[in-house]
């Protein structure tokens, strides 16, 4: 089991120009984390640089105290995964194939599939509803049901800790709900840790135990949606004049921006 | 899960999952190369009942029907079938690490790197009296080394922080087109005889194949296709993008190097007697893709055979439809192979 997931003074660059600067964070286990922030903030970066994905300019990210850095690659695989932003499946592969790659951290040559990686493919499979469409091509699948599929695929990886960015990208709303429900009971029923990078601030504050806002190369405020999320953060982070209410069916925190449109009340 | 079965051995030290399905398919196409390989002895100047080359292969028949199959015909039909499944493994390689179906090793450079070599090497060790210096049974040698130093090169100019398959595709393409550019110029000023030797290799023929050109090859190429079937499910992960293996474990870089390492092995050991066998590393790939599915596993033994069943193909084609003259196998795999390529862009105008 995972103890603690750190960053410490992480400093983050691409090129000349620092991304995030002198970053100390540490992300709540057995929970929801929702990072968000204007477009270009660095989240994202944030979020890879968590994943091993970039390696820090300066500081570290520390698994249970050690560096990821100095962890080996399978070793960081076999704790935590990633579901890069819209991933793309080479043409013709069936669910089932890639869900089974989930396994890899876990897998020599001539062990490709024990007991154990059977049961927890199927388990991943199961989970995210997509068993009956296990022999189906993941290019034929509706954007909804293959986002599903890549995320058995990172449940059959078996981590504590999911990191997602931007999951719900390309979607239409219909399918965003059913990734994020998916995600929400994953956290629910198995515990698992879930930190992702999500656009829509209503569906963050609907679906996150914690939400990280990204400012000015690192972390302006976090804390539960309905701490923080107020009309002078939203301004702040976003640069949007909103109006803050709550949700009518789930009391979360609403933002409704300001701006022009039709005004029939 | 239907079709596919679970195979455990030793107490689950063994385990793999196969695919019914696919594994018939392989089986099928496999049958299918082993009889055109002993059909192919049947052609050419002179027909042979396909009987009767089963008989003087396991020794028996009159010695002039040995002389003709055992001699003259069996290595050109080895050497074709080798290269043949070398080139094609190369291209499923480079497809899986370029996530491309239009990938090939014709298009990342490393076989033009192979031809200007030869070409190189005839210009450089000829007198005055326009006869080479050496033993033109180095030939082979000089097309190796061409291959994969120009391969090495095209990865390290596409190196910046890691080699993108993107980079590798544009570096690899400038290179190639490089290097097709000394081809001619050697060609140009070079003594005209040596000019239609080169041009024989370049386009890929099997005619001058011998039986010392076999033990080399053979193993060879074996041995590299059994490292590239261990590695498949490397391949498998690397398929699904950089960031998605790194996170799944695998240290993308490094095995990057390693599998375009294999690649440029493959295709030169092929090449280096076959010549530069045109289109059969884009085409056998994508056609075992689409017969047997994604999954490098079973993919990478499909196209194996498929790629030799290529080229033997064309070298029947080759040494029978001209008779007397023979046409350089590597001519018919670039006219199936060229309106192929068309075919793949049209299919897929966006990537």
């Amino acid at each position: 089991m995972t103890e603690s997931l750190l960053t410490k003074s992480l400093t983050l660059s691409y090129g000349d120009s620092n991304i995030i600067e002198d970053l100390n964070l540490s992300i709540p286990l057995n929970e929801i984390t929702v990072l968000i922030g204007a477009n270009g903030c660095g989240k994202s970066t944030l979020l890879r640089s968590i994943a091993r994905l970039l390696k820090p300019k300066k500081g570290s990210v520390l698994l249970d105290g050690e560096d990821i850095f100095k962890l080996s690659t399978k070793q960081v695989a076999k704790n935590l995964s990633i579901l890069p932003q819209a991933p793309v499946a080479p043409e013709g592969l069936t669910v089932l194939q890639l869900v089974k790659q989930g396994r890899f951290p876990y897998q020599s040559w001539r062990q490709q599939w024990t007991e154990k990686d059977e049961e927890i493919v199927l388990n991943a499979l199961k989970a995210t509803g997509t068993d009956h469409l296990q022999d189906r091509p993941v290019d034929e699948l509706s954007g909804g049901q293959r986002q599903r599929a890549w995320i058995a695929m990172t449940l059959a990886q078996d981590t504590d800790i999911i990191l997602l960015d931007e999951p719900t990208t390309y979607l239409d709303l219909t399918h965003q709900i059913e990734v994020l429900d998916l995600l929400f009971e994953l956290n629910q029923q198995q515990k698992r840790t879930i930190i992702m990078v999500l656009h829509d601030i209503n569906l963050a504050c609907r679906y996150a135990d914690h939400i990280i806002t990204v400012r000015d190369r690192g972390v302006y405020r976090q804390g539960k949606p309905e701490e923080i999320m107020t009309t002078e953060l939203v301004s702040h982070v976003f640069d949007l004049e909103c109006q803050m209410t709550s949700d009518p069916i789930f009391g979360t925190p609403l933002c409704i921006p300001y701006g022009k449109g039709r005004n029939i009340s | 899960m239907k079709n596919v079965k679970t195979i455990r051995l030793f107490q689950q030290k063994i385990s793999f999952l196969l695919d019914v399905q696919a594994m018939k398919k392989l089986l099928v196409i496999s049958f299918l190369t082993l009889a055109v390989f002993f059909l192919s002895a049947s052609f050419g100047d002179s027909f042979i009942n396909p009987l009767k080359v089963l008989q003087t292969i396991f020794g028996q028949g009159s010695d002039f029907d040995r002389l003709i199959i055992i001699d003259f015909r069996m290595p050109r039909i080895f050497i074709a079938m080798f290269a043949g499944m070398a080139l094609a493994v190369a291209g499923a390689v480079l497809q899986g690490i370029i996530k491309n179906p239009l990938a090939s090793p014709d298009i990342i450079g490393i076989s033009a790197g192979g031809g200007a070599a030869v070409v190189g090497f005839l210009a450089i060790f000829s007198d005055s009296n326009h006869s080479l210096t050496v033993s033109i049974e180095w030939m082979p040698l000089a097309g190796f080394i061409g291959a994969t130093v120009v391969g090495f090169f095209v990865y390290l100019f596409a190196w910046k922080d890691g080699v993108t398959p993107n980079r590798l595709v544009l570096i690899g393409i400038s290179v190639s087109a490089l290097m097709q550019a000394i081809t001619t110029m050697l060609m140009i000023i070079g003594p005209i005889y040596q000019a239609s030797e080169a041009n024989k290799w370049i386009t890929g023929s099997v005619k001058s194949a011998d039986w010392n050109q076999v033990q080399i090859v053979v193993p060879l190429i074996l041995i590299l296709l059994l490292v590239t079937f261990f590695i498949t499910r490397q391949l498998n992960v690397q398929e699904l993008g950089d960031d998605t293996a790194a996170g799944l474990g695998q240290s993308v870089q490094k095995t990057r190097l390693y599998l375009i390492l294999l690649c440029c092995c493959l295709v030169a050991s092929a090449i280096s007697f076959a010549g530069a066998i045109g289109f059969v590393g884009l085409m056998a790939p994508h056609i075992a893709r689409r017969i047997v599915g994604s999954s490098f596993g079973v993919l990478v033994p499909t196209s194996a055979a498929i790629g030799a069943l290529l080229v033997m193909i064309a070298d029947i084609i080759g040494r029978t439809a001209f008779s007397p003259l023979e046409v350089p196998a590597g001519v018919f795999t670039a006219a199936i192979g060229a309106p192929y390529f068309i075919y793949l862009l049209f299919r897929n105008p966006n990537k």
